[in-house]
């Protein structure tokens, strides 16, 4: 079934220069490896084409059951040179929240 | 043996009652201020330029002191703070006064001076790590150049008996990580206690963004009484862990997910972040609630710290004009579009010379930009933002009067404001470089109440 990151995982961003960095964290382990194989750093920069232009790198660290995606030239030069409200991209990570996992049905009771 | 540190502030603009109450009640050994920005230092030179009696340290110094200095000094918790911005000794002085002026007498206050290399940078530095252009071609445009100092310093200010530390630009894990250093004796060649004191410190370093602050999100993660979030306090441990909480009776929440959320914040590769005391390996934490509001954190590690210091070149950029106006209810986004129209001729007749053009529709596209999903429903209400990025102040006032002239020359049923606020605010772009260590200088200068 497919169901919204949203349910599965929260999420904060962060900004250094022109580069925004995104954390997924799972809300629970088993919810984990679901996401970590969906969720590539492909798709990632793909859902957030038009905003974030440059390379997106993904790390994980899987004892804490996180992934860590690098997007470079994704804040409109960098927080004095942009021209978008949110300057600092705080926001931006709420947009991946709407990305749709494919689920197993064994999985729904860890769902939030 | 274990310390506690409390934080006093994650940057400028922070609360100071939640300081205030760490200073008061939190038992602390340390309590730590962090209040710059990337672009702080240069704003500060631009400010000084116009007014010279500026005295170049955080704004907020005077409010800031004035309520955590009677709690700090009644328990005997030391103070470490970046608020020196461009004048670390016009702090530590200011400071001394309200010690003087709350007869707290002989208070020791270091300042750590030796960030500032605005005049040497072009020296000392090769080429700009975002664009690869030698550093050079910045020429003329420098407004501000800092070195990001450790925690060495600090540590030695602390050595040598200072009871408050005021610094310029240092790392801001280093305010922590000083602490750390100085009471449990961990040397500038044990990588792996400085990667866990740096890791505490990154933690701490956003203050309330480890206790539920930037974080609820209704019916996925809720915060209990988020109109009275704490600052965070970190329980160190000699052994290398610590424990995150916060002070009983506040708002906010201390778990694994506050926790692992500030983990990676602002961080890229969690195995290499890189701090001028130790390069910090995150991979390899593990956290754990132990029990309600405190989190157990612990197997941070550290690599060599890297022969280099990070540096920060603020630049005149030019100038950003800005305004809005808004519409509401039937056919909205359609006077928004016709708006939109109207303004973009508008700036062909007056000849907008801009770098950069933006009209956004708040409410349907502007905080997310081109990536917003499409929807078929449209808003009952609307803002129509626009925003220049232009090389000079004339340029960038265009946006303001043409929005004005939407007020009688515009749309139907268009809102407006009154143009009292300042619509063209001035560019720092803020560039980063790397400087030999060695080549950097800092030093101290002790004053006492």
């Amino acid at each position: 079934m497919l169901i919204k990151l949203v349910r599965l995982a929260h999420c904060r961003s962060g900004d250094k220069g022109n580069t925004s960095n995104i954390s997924i964290i799972a809300y629970c382990p088993e919810l984990y490896e679901t996401i970590k194989t969906q969720l590539s750093a492909a798709k990632f920069k793909d859902f957030y084409s038009g905003v974030v232009n440059g390379t997106v790198t993904r790390y994980a660290i899987d004892e804490l059951h996180m992934l860590n995606f690098v997007c470079e030239d994704a804040l409109g030069g960098g927080v004095s040179r942009s021209l978008c409200l949110d300057n600092y991209g705080k926001s931006l990570s709420s947009r991946i929240l709407s990305f749709e996992i494919d689920v197993a049905n064994q999985l729904e009771p860890f769902l939030r | 043996m274990s310390i506690r540190i409390g934080s006093g502030s994650a940057w400028w603009g922070d609360r100071i009652s939640p300081a205030k109450n760490n200073a008061d009640r939190g038992c602390l050994d340390y309590l730590c201020f962090e209040t710059m920005a990337e672009a702080t230092v240069s704003a500060a030179q631009v400010r000084k330029r116009k007014d010279p009696t500026f005295p170049g340290y955080d704004t907020w110094l005077d409010d800031r002191m004035k309520a955590v200095l009677p709690g700090c000094i009644k328990q005997g918790t030391k103070i470490i703070s970046n608020q020196g911005w461009i004048n670390p000794n016009g702090a530590a002085e200011r400071i001394v006064y309200w010690l003087q002026t709350l007869g707290f007498k002989g208070v020791k206050v270091a300042a750590v001076n030796g960030s500032l290399i605005t005049d040497q940078v072009l020296q000392l530095t090769n080429s700009i790590l975002e664009t690869g252009e030698p550093t050079h071609s910045l020429t003329g445009k420098i407004v501000s150049a800092e070195a990001y100092l450790g925690a060495e310093p600090i540590v030695q200010a602390l050595n040598q008996g200072a009871h408050i530390v005021v610094t310029g630009r240092v790392a801001d894990p280093s305010l922590f990580a000083a602490p750390m250093m100085h009471e449990f004796g961990w040397q500038m060649d044990d990588f792996a206690h400085l990667g866990l004191a740096n890791g505490i410190g990154h933690l701490m370093e956003c203050g309330a963004q480890v206790t539920g602050g930037y974080f609820a999100d209704p019916g996925f993660k809720d915060v209990p009484n988020p109109w009275d979030l704490a600052f965070p306090i970190a329980e160190v441990d000699e052994n290398g862990s610590a424990i995150i909480t916060k002070l009983s009776g506040t708002g906010g929440v201390v778990n694994d997910m506050t926790v692992k959320e500030q983990l990676l914040y602002e961080v890229h590769d969690p195995a290499n972040y890189i701090t001028p005391d130790v390069v910090v390996d995150f991979s390899t934490t593990r956290i754990e609630e132990v029990s309600k509001d405190r989190v157990l954190v612990s197997g941070i590690s550290g690599k060599p710290r890297t022969p280099t210091l990070k540096v920060s070149i603020g630049c005149e950029e030019g100038f950003i004009g800005e305004d809005m106006f808004f519409y509401a209810g039937e056919g909205a986004l359609k006077r928004a579009k016709l708006a939109e129209m109207i303004l973009r001729e508008r700036f062909k007749i007056v000849n907008l010379k801009a770098e950069e053009l933006r009209i956004d529709y708040l409410g349907l596209n502007a905080i997310h930009g081109d990536m917003t999903p499409k929807t078929s429903q449209e808003p009952y209400e609307i803002a129509v933002r626009v925003a220049a990025r232009t090389l000079n102040r004339e340029e960038a006032m265009k946006i303001g009067r043409e929005v004005d002239g939407m007020a009688v020359s515009g749309v139907g049923m268009t809102g407006k404001r009154v143009p009292h606020q300042d619509r063209t605010r001035e560019i720092i772009g803020v560039w980063s470089s790397l400087v030999d260590r060695n080549k950097i200088n800092s030093s101290i200068n002790f004053y006492e109440s």
